[in-house]
């Protein structure tokens, strides 16, 4: 059965393996050159890099700016892999022998449905893994410098670079695999359980920052006094009104909410009104900014931070794993259920 | 005598309509049974249920003494050669032969070597590229090198050619003299089955007519014909199947165990086909019609 298994999917393997085989040789051909690169580049400039106005910072710009189609790509490859996985290696599993009537024929063997479909589901979903595993090594890899140099664009803990980064990929891949195999089987027809395997998973894929993954732990609330160094963007209006926004010390962290309070602690709204003595005094055009912020600190207002912290990285990505692998069980399960009880 | 398929009260549902219903059999093993009723009548339901490939709305199905595809060991006892003879199309015949003797304990792999050398299949070539009778032939392979105690064929023959029709029931008589197999075989038209089976079931409209050995089946059923007479005036043992009338002259086509002495009628024995088109006929306008008893 393993044989039958194999020279079922062997072309299909080999066209995907070959394919992340090309990518691998692309992103090591260039990947080490690419962090030497950067630190050859870090230690040119030199100095404070945290201050905008550094040649450090331009350098980290600039290479960030630089390698943005290769980092964008791999980004966007890591998001469509598990899904192309669900689409060409799931859902078909099943409704092709269904529509090419092989399941006559395989299921009249000497082998039990249960044995048959552990082989499936094992050969071809330990290759999504794999492919998914290798994937995610190589581009994480090589992304590693540009990571660094977009980490203040780019958090690691955000929605579009997490699922992209570490392990979760293939979490991702194995339930994408099992969601093809089970839509495939209940609806008995190639083109549709595509279709509907591919919107489940987009719609799972977006519930899961919306509602799950900020909920995976408590999130960090902090308030933060205005300096010069977490400020991260002011902008004050001719009607008088200013809004203001923050940043972490560490780059990374996922930021949820970033909303000003007042002295109580109650929400400022967006935009803050300042009274007229300010406006026309440390806020007027002759004035600084910095002076300006601090007549509003003065007044109270702080900024609150509702945050997962970057050090929660690897155990989110494991508790993700978890949960994404733990789905694709309960669909496996439901797939043998399935087999023993309704069949063609 | 052995019973290798018993069905009792056996009934299979879609949606809303009954593809089989109130189905009650019992075929003796050793025979080779041939299954014929119009399209859609049943006969698929019936022998995928017989080999597990559907299960059951309602009653019980047993072949070869255990219920269909529950374990391997009933896997082993039952091959079946479904609609059209699916093959894996970028298999080559080899593979399939490869995967024959990988998945089947009993797998006698000089028979299907034997067989695949006699029909001049190329082993390399892939199964995509058979005939329609050359895959049928390998589908058939599958199934006797499997060396199954019963074999089950749906409408092997429906989509081939005369040729191909009368070699492929050839090769599938032979292997049925060499194994001590039982065979069940469906078919729509009576041609088919004619000249292999000795045990006959048909079926009409999700029911089955009849079901009995051929012979006794043939020895049983007569035509009568003779001057016009009302259907009461016919004496009890002898069972209506179809009946016909004109202004002065009734046929008849009856069952009955015992012989026919009345003088007024001329009577004749059916050929297979003419019993097979009375209860064809005869399930068109009656309705509903008693179970038939199998004949001993």
């Amino acid at each position: 059965m393993i044989r039958l298994t194999w020279r079922q999917f062997r072309g299909a393997a080999l066209l995907t393996f070959a394919g992340l085989a090309l990518l691998g040789i692309a992103l090591g051909l260039t990947g080490a050159g690419l962090a030497d690169d950067y630190a050859d580049g870090l230690a040119a400039a030199g100095g404070n890099c945290n201050s905008p106005f550094s040649s450090c910072n331009d350098f980290i710009q600039n290479f960030a700016q630089d390698n943005q189609y290769g980092f964008l790509g791999t980004m966007l490859l890591l998001l469509l892999l598990p899904a192309l996985i669900g689409l060409f290696w799931g859902a078909p599993l099943i409704t092709r022998e269904l529509e090419s009537r092989t399941l006559w024929l395989i299921w009249n063997q000497s082998i039990t449905r249960k044995r048959w479909l552990t082989v499936k589901l094992v050969v071809v979903g330990l290759a999504s893994m794999l492919a998914a595993g290798a994937a995610a090594a190589i581009v994480n890899w090589w992304a590693t410098p540009v990571d660094k140099a977009s980490a203040l664009d780019w958090p690691r803990m955000a929605p579009l670079l997490f699922p992209t980064r570490g392990i979760v990929v293939i979490g991702y891949a194995a339930f994408a695999f099992a969601l093809g195999v089970t839509i495939g089987m209940l609806v008995k027809k190639t083109l549709p359980a595509m279709a509907i395997t591919l919107l489940i998973f987009a719609a799972v894929q977006v519930a899961m920052p919306i509602l799950v993954r900020p909920n995976l732990a408590t999130p960090v609330t902090e308030t933060l006094t205005y300096t010069s160094d977490n400020l991260d963007d002011v902008s004050l209006s001719g009607d008088g009104t200013i809004h203001l926004s923050a940043k972490l010390p560490e780059t990374g962290s996922w930021i949820l909410s970033n909303q000003t309070v007042d002295s109580a602690g109650n929400p400022a709204g967006e935009f803050i009104t300042l009274p007229a003595d300010i406006m026309a005094g440390p806020c007027s055009r002759e004035k600084t900014m910095e002076e300006c912020v601090a007549a509003v600190s003065a007044l109270g207002y702080k900024q609150e931070l509702v945050y997962q912290p970057i050090g929660r990285f690897w155990p989110f990505q494991w508790a993700e794993l978890g949960i994404y692998l733990g789905l694709a069980a309960g669909l496996s399960g439901f797939c043998f259920w399935w087999v023993r009880k309704r069949i063609v | 005598m052995s019973t290798v398929l018993r069905a009792r009260a056996l009934g299979k549902k879609y949606k809303q309509r009954w593809a089989l219903q109130n189905c009650n059999l019992n075929v003796p093993s050793g025979r080779v049974v041939g299954l014929v009723g119009p399209n859609g009548a049943g006969k698929s339901t019936l022998l995928n249920l017989a080999s597990g490939m559907l299960a059951p709305t309602a009653g019980t199905i047993e072949v070869c003494g255990g219920r269909p595809a529950a374990d391997v060991n009933q896997l082993t006892k039952v091959g079946f050669v479904a609609q059209d003879a699916p093959v894996y199309s970028g298999l080559s015949v080899r593979d399939h032969l490869d995967l024959g003797r990988h998945l089947n304990p009993a797998w006698n792999d000089e028979v299907a070597q034997d067989r695949i050398r006699r029909l001049g299949l190329d082993p390399k070539q892939r199964a995509g590229k058979l005939s329609g009778g050359q895959r049928a032939q390998l589908a058939l392979t599958l199934g006797i090198a499997k060396q199954p105690e019963l074999l089950i064929l749906d409408e092997p023959v429906a989509a081939l050619d005369p040729l191909a029709r009368r070699e492929f029931m050839q090769s599938l008589m032979e292997s049925v003299a060499e194994q001590e197999m039982s065979v069940i075989l469906s078919s729509h038209l009576v041609s088919d089955i004619e000249r292999t089976c000795d045990y006959l079931i048909v079926l009409v409209d999700s029911r089955v007519q009849v079901a009995g050995d051929l012979d006794e089946l043939l020895a049983a059923h007569y035509r009568l014909v003779g001057p016009r007479r009302e259907t009461d005036t016919l004496p009890s043992d002898q069972q209506i199947i179809s009946e016909s009338h004109t202004d002065k002259q009734s046929t008849y086509l009856v069952r009955t165990a015992s012989p026919i002495h009345d003088p007024s009628w001329t009577v004749s024995q059916l050929s297979l086909e003419d019993l097979v088109l009375a209860y064809m006929h005869g399930a068109a306008t009656t309705h509903e019609r008693p179970q038939l008893e199998v004949l001993r």
